[in-house]
């Protein structure tokens, strides 16, 4: 007895020891994956704070540059008056968005349907998408009626390119394979589209949707600067220019903080998108397996 | 070039006499070619009758020789420009297209990979408009045929090379075919997977009594599987020799260190030698 006591006594020791190490390990690499996590936020906190120190020591006057806290400030205080302009802002950004992302995927598929249609109509897309917006803004203006509708089809011709040309290469980058198969099978073109050629081209079309939200937010801010509307239904940029004239520019940076946070949004929302859809399939949401 | 003239198609009766048990053949092909538009001559003059009762044929030779474009033409996935290949029991639709089950399978498992195992293995099916609830059963069959059907909810990218090929033969077993066309279905894996596959793929062809006829470049794997082998020769791809493998079913590893086996391959090698040949004189 004695003996197997003696044998098996330094085993407790070793077995006591090794998950200490092993949870050393864990806590440094839990506190170094965090680090990485936050690495970001850490850096955009230093930026701040440096911001915030400069303006401080120089004296800087707030119609020239404000502080972050200033900023922070107004951004609480006006709320009132940016939030119902955030929300126009987003109404046609959200509206266009969902145009350029339905008509943006009905024209890929035309365009992957013929070579003649792409042939014929893809050059003007082109032409469409690199005319800068500023300059295309005012004559939309003055040929729609209503400048909610304005603003909804500069927003819309923003976002809807990278849909088209995204989807339109997914459904062309279909596996030929899978491609004879269907044919072998006697698939219909139907079939073909919506079982075939659709889900293959999913992580392309995602990809373009997640480009377009951006672009949807900005084609919107852009437009409302052209318009200049005032009144009820203003925007956020129409708030960035009026607090301009009023030299009041801590409300101007408090409502580009505003419109960052909603494309940072809506980037994030995509993203979560693509990936509820693609995590099953593609590499590029599923993460190592 | 005179070595492979002097192998007439006629030699290929001597060795065993592959064809003509069945009174009417499954798939009559006659000195069928394809020339491509750019001039190639991809297959010249090919005669092959596929008898009625099972059997599991090799098209072997080296790379250039028109065996998968044999296959494709047979499948119907690519048309041929001269000669005729006839299925003379099996009816066809109104756009003279034999009704045929046939089962495909690729050199890579070309599996969608948005779908499940399930679902990729219901496509065929699901393409002939049958619902999902009713030829579960179907599905599910096809699925233990290849060992498979405990992974019928996973993912392609959840597999190994071997398992997503496994899957790709439960699809094209899927519509229960007479015949099953593959295209060097093995080539890219290891060694001892293909060694597996192979001798699942027997079992399998015993067990379900269909045609095969399966594209190789190795002699091993013909001598190994089949009980006919058409060697094929490149530029332009023909038929320099059809075979009988007499050795009987089913063959297990013992066959595989056989005496038999190593005349087979001894003698195919030889015929695949000639050919290559051919080749070299004409450059």
């Amino acid at each position: 007895m004695d003996a197997m006591e003696q044998l098996a006594a330094p085993e407790p020791e070793d077995d006591a020891e090794t998950p200490v190490a092993a949870n050393g390990d864990r806590i440094r690499a839990v506190v170094h994956n965090v680090a990485f996590q936050m690495a970001p936020v850490i850096f955009g906190c230093l930026l701040l704070a440096v911001w915030e120190i400069l303006v401080r020591i120089n004296h800087v006057p707030p119609y020239i540059l404000p502080g972050p806290l200033l900023i922070a400030e107004t951004l609480y205080k006006d709320f009132g008056t940016l939030f119902p302009s955030l929300l126009i802002t987003f109404r046609i950004t959200v509206v266009a968005f969902a145009m350029a992302a339905i008509g943006g995927l009905l024209l890929g598929m035309l365009f992957a349907s013929s070579r003649w249609i792409e042939r014929s109509l893809f050059p003007y897309a082109v032409v469409l998408q690199v005319t800068p917006i500023v300059a295309i803004a005012p004559l939309i203006i003055i040929w729609a009626k209503d400048t909610q509708l304005a603003l909804l089809i500069c927003a819309w011709l923003v976002a809807f390119f990278p849909v088209v040309s995204n989807t339109a290469v997914g459904l062309n980058s279909t596996d030929r394979n899978l491609t004879q198969l269907f044919h072998l099978y006697g698939a219909s073109k139907f079939q073909t589209m919506w079982m075939l050629k659709l889900p293959a081209s999913m992580p392309y079309y995602l990809a373009g949707l997640r480009i377009a939200g951006g672009l949807a937010l900005i084609g919107a801010v852009v437009a409302e600067f052209v318009a200049g509307t005032g009144g009820t239904q203003s925007g956020l940029a129409y708030r960035i220019l009026e607090a301009g004239y009023r030299l009041q520019i801590p409300r101007m940076f408090a409502a580009l903080v505003l419109i960052s946070l909603t494309g940072v949004l809506i980037f994030a929302a995509l993203s979560l998108l693509s990936r509820l859809i693609l995590r099953k399939w593609h590499e590029s949401a599923a993460g190592g397996h | 070039m005179n070595t492979i003239e002097a192998m007439p198609p006629e030699s290929a009766s001597d060795t065993g006499s592959p064809t003509g048990t069945s009174p009417r053949s499954l798939i009559s092909i006659k000195s069928v070619s394809k020339v491509y538009p750019n001039g190639t001559e991809a297959v010249r003059k090919v005669s092959l009758e596929v008898p009625g009762r099972p059997q599991f044929i090799s098209l072997l030779g080296p790379s250039g020789c028109g065996k998968s474009t044999l296959l494709r033409m047979i499948s119907g996935l690519e048309r041929h420009t001269g000669g005729g290949i006839d299925w003379p029991t099996t009816p066809y639709d109104s756009k003279g297209r034999p009704l045929a089950e046939i089962g495909f399978v690729f050199q890579e498992p070309t599996l969608m990979p948005w779908a499940s195992v399930f679902d990729n293995v219901y496509l065929p099916l699901r393409l002939k408009k049958h619902k999902k609830a009713v030829v579960r059963d179907q599905v599910m069959d096809a699925l233990r045929m290849v060992g498979l059907e405990k992974f019928a909810d996973s993912y392609p990218r959840e597999l190994s090379g071997g398992m997503k090929m496994r899957v790709s033969i439960a699809r094209a077993l899927a519509t229960r075919p007479k015949v099953l066309l593959m295209d060097e279905p093995f080539a890219a894996l290891d060694e001892i997977t293909r060694l597996k596959l192979n001798n699942d793929l027997l079992s399998l062809w015993e067990k379900q009594r269909l045609t095969v006829i399966f594209v190789t470049h190795s002699v091993f794997e013909s001598a190994y599987l089949s009980d006919r082998i058409i060697v094929m020769a490149a530029r332009p791809g023909r038929v320099i020799a059809d075979i009988g493998i007499d050795a009987p079913y089913p063959r297990t590893e013992a066959y595989r260190t056989s005496s038999a086996y190593n005349e087979y391959c001894k003698e195919v090698s030889g015929l695949l030698k000639q050919a290559m040949a051919g080749v070299e004189d004409e450059h």
